[in-house]
C-alpha cells in the first residue's frame, strides 16, 4: 500500500466554554469536539465521516484544512505535521486541500459573478495567469460540472440550490486538488438534486484520482459514495472499516443502531424490521460520560464500560470497533 | 370520511404575479388513517396543510373545498376556526425551537390550550399537560415541565409539540416534516412514537415529508406531489413496488439505500420547476423521461387507473417499461 495522503494522529480539538453567568474567574469548561481521533487516508481513497451532530464531523474537517487550531494529536500531510509547517508549505497545503460546503448559496459571494467565484482561488494562488487563460479553466469547469458556461456572468442567487453546489464544486476543483473535503454537500438538496450531485462527485474524484473526505449524517449517501467509514459518536471514532461491510454486518452497539434507525424507501422491507431504537438524547458534550462515551445509551452496557475509554486500533483495511463487546 | 379536499387551489399575490402553489388538490383521509404527502420543496405540500388548517399567509387565499366530517374549513370565521383547530385537527411543525415561544414555561404554553378551549383551570390544565408529556414519554415529566424550552433537546422538544397537539384529543393530527431536524436516532424515537399514538388516540394523521423512508414504514396511503399538482396516490405498498407515474419512478430511484448496493443512483435529470413560471401542461414534462406531443399541452387529469389515480398521459405499462 502507497503512503497515506493524510494521517490523522490522536486528534483532539478542545473548545474553551464560557458559562453565561459565571464569574470571570472561574475556569471556561472544556468542550471536547474532538478526541483522540486518528485514521489514515490513501490517495484517491474516499472517506465517509457519519455521526448526529454534534459528533464532531464538521470540527475534525476545518482541522484539517487548518481553519481550527489543533489541541493535541497531530495531522499529517503527505507525510509532513500541519503544525509544523512554514508560511511557504501553508499554502501550499491550503492549494492541495479543498473544501465543499453544506449550504451552496450561503458559500457564494452573493455581489461575485459565478466566473470571478469560481476563478477567484486560482486568482490567489497564480496572480500571474493570464486573464485569457483563467476564463478559459473557468469554462471548462463549468462545463466539467454540468453548468452551461455561458452563465459566467450570472450572480449565485440566480441558480437553484443544485446548481450553486455545483459552482462551489467547480471552485474548489479550480486548483486541482489532491484532497477535498465535503462537509454534508447535498444535505440541503432535494432528493432529485442530491442524486445528480453525488454522481457528479463520484465521477470527479474517479476522473482526477482524488482523495476525498465526505461528511453526512445520511448514512446511506455516505455508504454509496465512500470507499471507508468512520462512524463518529460524541467526537469519539466508534468503528472504521470498509464502506460495505460497516454498513452490513456493523460490530459496533452504536453503529449497529445508527443503521436501524435509517428507513428503507420499501414498505415491506421497512415494516419487517425489527429495530433496536435507541433511549434518550445524545449526553452534553461538555459532560460527556465517563469510560465509553455511548454507555448511557448502549444496549450492551456492562460495569466495566464506565471505566476505560475503550482502545481502537489503526488499520487501513479491516474494520475495527472501539468496544469490547463489539460483534 | 374524516376530511375530504377537492379542487384545492392556493394562490399567492407577489410581485411578479399570481403564483399557483397548489392546483386542483383532491383527496381524502379516513378515520384512523396516515395519508403520506410527499415531495420536494416547493412542490406546494406544506401549503396544502397550512391552507387546510387557515394558516396561509396573507397574500395567499385558497378557493376549492375543504370539508372535515361535513364542515367546510374554507369558509369559517376566525373564531370558529380556532375551534376547529385544537379540538378537531391539529398540527406539529418542522422546527419544534420555533414552534414553542422560548418565553414561557412549557407547563404555561400548554396549559393554555386547555383553559382556553376546554375552560379548565390552570392547575388541573397543568396537570392534564403534564399527563400528555408522559405519554409522549418525556421522563420525570412533573417534574420538568415548569421547564423552558431552551432546556430540552430537539427531539425532547418536538415531544412537547406532539403532546401539545394532542391535548385537546383532536381527529387529525397533521404533522409537517416532523422529523427534518432531528438525527435519524432521535427520528425513529419519534415516528415510533407517533405511531403508538395513532394506535393510543385513534388519531388520523396527513404526514408531509420529503423522506420515502418515513413513509414506506408508518403510512397507508401515499400521496406524491409536484409543482402543486397531484402526481400519483395510492395505498403506499402498491404505489412503491410498482410506481407508475415516471416522477414515483425516478424518485425511488434516486434515493440511495443502506440496504442494497447500487453502484450508481439513477438521476432525474433537471432542476425542480420555477413555481411561478410552470409549463403549460404537465410540470414534470421538462424532466419526464417519456414525453408525448400532448404533454405540453394539456395538463394530465387525476385519473383512477389500476387501483391507484395518476395523472400522466403515457399509460402503465409504458412506465413499467422504462
Amino acid at each position: 500500500m502507497s503512503d497515506p495522503i493524510l494521517s490523522v494522529r490522536d486528534l483532539s480539538v478542545v473548545f474553551d466554554v464560557k458559562l453565561q453567568n459565571a464569574w470571570p474567574w472561574t475556569p471556561p469548561l472544556k468542550l471536547h469536539a474532538v478526541s483522540k481521533l486518528s485514521f489514515d487516508l490513501q490517495p484517491g481513497e474516499t472517506l465517509g465521516l457519519v455521526g448526529e451532530s454534534g459528533s464532531g464531523k464538521s470540527t475534525l474537517a476545518r482541522a484539517i484544512i487548518g481553519t481550527i487550531p489543533v489541541t493535541s494529536g497531530d495531522i499529517l500531510y503527505k507525510g509532513q505535521s500541519l503544525m509544523k509547517m512554514g508560511a511557504q508549505e501553508r499554502r501550499k497545503h491550503r492549494r492541495d486541500v479543498q473544501m465543499v460546503f453544506q449550504d451552496p448559496l450561503a458559500a457564494l459571494n452573493p455581489r461575485m459573478t459565478v466566473g470571478d467565484i469560481i476563478a477567484e482561488p486560482l486568482v490567489t494562488h497564480e496572480p500571474h495567469t493570464p486573464r485569457k487563460q483563467v476564463k478559459a479553466r473557468v469554462g471548462e469547469l463549468m462545463e466539467r460540472v454540468g453548468l452551461l458556461p455561458n452563465l459566467i456572468n450570472r450572480y449565485p442567487h440566480e441558480f437553484s440550490g443544485g446548481q450553486c453546489q455545483r459552482i462551489g464544486i467547480a471552485r474548489a476543483l479550480i486548483l486541482k486538488p489532491k484532497l477535498m473535503i465535503c462537509d454534508e454537500p447535498v444535505s440541503a438538496l432535494d432528493v432529485s438534486v442530491q442524486a445528480q450531485v453525488v454522481n457528479l462527485l463520484k465521477d470527479i474524484q474517479k476522473d482526477m484520482g482524488l482523495s476525498m473526505i465526505f461528511i453526512a449524517h445520511d448514512l446511506s449517501v455516505v455508504k454509496h459514495i465512500s470507499d471507508r467509514i468512520v462512524v463518529m459518536y460524541l467526537g469519539r471514532p466508534m468503528e472504521i472499516g470498509p464502506a460495505k461491510a460497516v454498513t452490513a454486518m456493523p460490530t459496533h452497539p452504536y453503529t449497529q443502531a445508527l443503521i436501524a434507525s435509517v428507513p428503507i424507501p420499501d414498505p415491506k422491507a421497512e415494516r419487517a424490521r425489527t429495530r433496536p431504537v435507541l433511549d434518550g438524547d445524545l449526553p452534553s458534550p461538555l459532560a460527556p460520560p465517563s469510560g465509553c462515551v455511548f454507555r448511557t445509551r448502549c444496549p450492551k452496557v456492562q460495569d466495566v464500560c464506565a471505566g476505560n475509554r475503550p482502545a481502537m486500533e489503526i488499520s487501513a483495511s479491516e474494520q475495527m470497533a472501539a468496544c469490547p463487546f463489539h460483534g | 370520511m374524516l376530511l375530504d379536499v377537492s379542487d384545492l387551489t392556493v394562490t399567492f399575490r407577489t410581485n411578479d404575479g399570481p403564483v399557483n402553489a397548489v392546483n386542483g388538490m383532491s383527496f381524502s383521509v379516513d378515520e384512523k388513517e396516515t395519508l403520506a404527502i410527499v415531495g420536494e420543496s416547493g412542490s406546494g405540500k406544506s401549503q396544502t396543510a397550512f391552507a387546510i388548517m387557515g394558516l396561509l399567509a396573507k397574500n395567499g387565499a385558497s378557493t376549492g373545498k375543504v370539508a372535515f366530517d361535513g364542515t367546510d374549513m374554507l369558509g369559517l370565521s376566525p373564531k370558529q376556526l380556532n375551534k376547529m383547530r385544537a379540538q378537531q385537527i391539529a398540527m406539529i411543525f418542522q422546527d419544534p425551537m420555533t414552534s414553542l415561544n422560548p418565553y414561557l414555561r412549557v407547563s404555561d404554553q400548554m396549559a393554555e390550550v386547555l383553559q382556553l378551549h376546554k375552560g379548565m383551570s390552570k392547575r388541573a390544565a397543568v396537570a392534564e399537560a403534564a399527563h400528555m408529556l408522559d405519554a409522549v414519554r418525556i421522563p420525570d415529566a412533573k417534574a420538568r415541565i415548569t421547564m423552558y424550552p431552551h432546556e430540552f433537546s430537539g427531539g425532547m422538544r418536538q415531544r412537547i409539540m406532539i403532546a401539545m397537539a394532542l391535548l385537546c384529543r383532536p381527529r387529525l393530527l397533521i404533522a409537517d416534516e416532523p422529523t427534518t431536524a432531528l438525527d435519524v436516532t432521535v427520528q425513529a424515537q419519534i415516528m415510533e412514537l407517533l405511531a403508538a399514538i395513532r394506535d393510543e388516540f385513534g388519531t388520523a394523521m396527513i404526514l408531509i415529508t420529503h423522506d420515502l423512508g418515513i413513509v414506506a414504514g408508518s403510512c397507508d396511503k401515499t400521496l406524491v406531489m409536484y409543482g402543486g399538482q397531484i402526481m400519483e396516490q395510492g395505498d403506499t405498498e402498491g404505489l412503491f413496488e410498482h410506481p407508475s407515474h415516471p416522477y414515483t419512478k425516478g424518485l425511488l430511484r434516486a434515493v440511495p439505500r443502506i440496504d442494497r448496493d447500487d453502484d450508481e443512483l439513477l438521476t432525474i435529470a433537471g432542476e425542480p420547476p420555477d413555481m411561478s413560471n410552470l409549463p403549460k401542461g404537465c410540470p414534470f414534462m421538462p424532466r419526464c423521461d417519456i414525453v408525448k406531443d400532448q404533454c405540453a399541452v394539456v395538463k394530465p387529469a387525476l385519473q383512477f387507473d389500476g387501483g391507484r389515480k395518476r395523472a400522466c398521459h403515457a399509460d402503465r405499462a409504458e412506465v413499467a417499461n422504462v
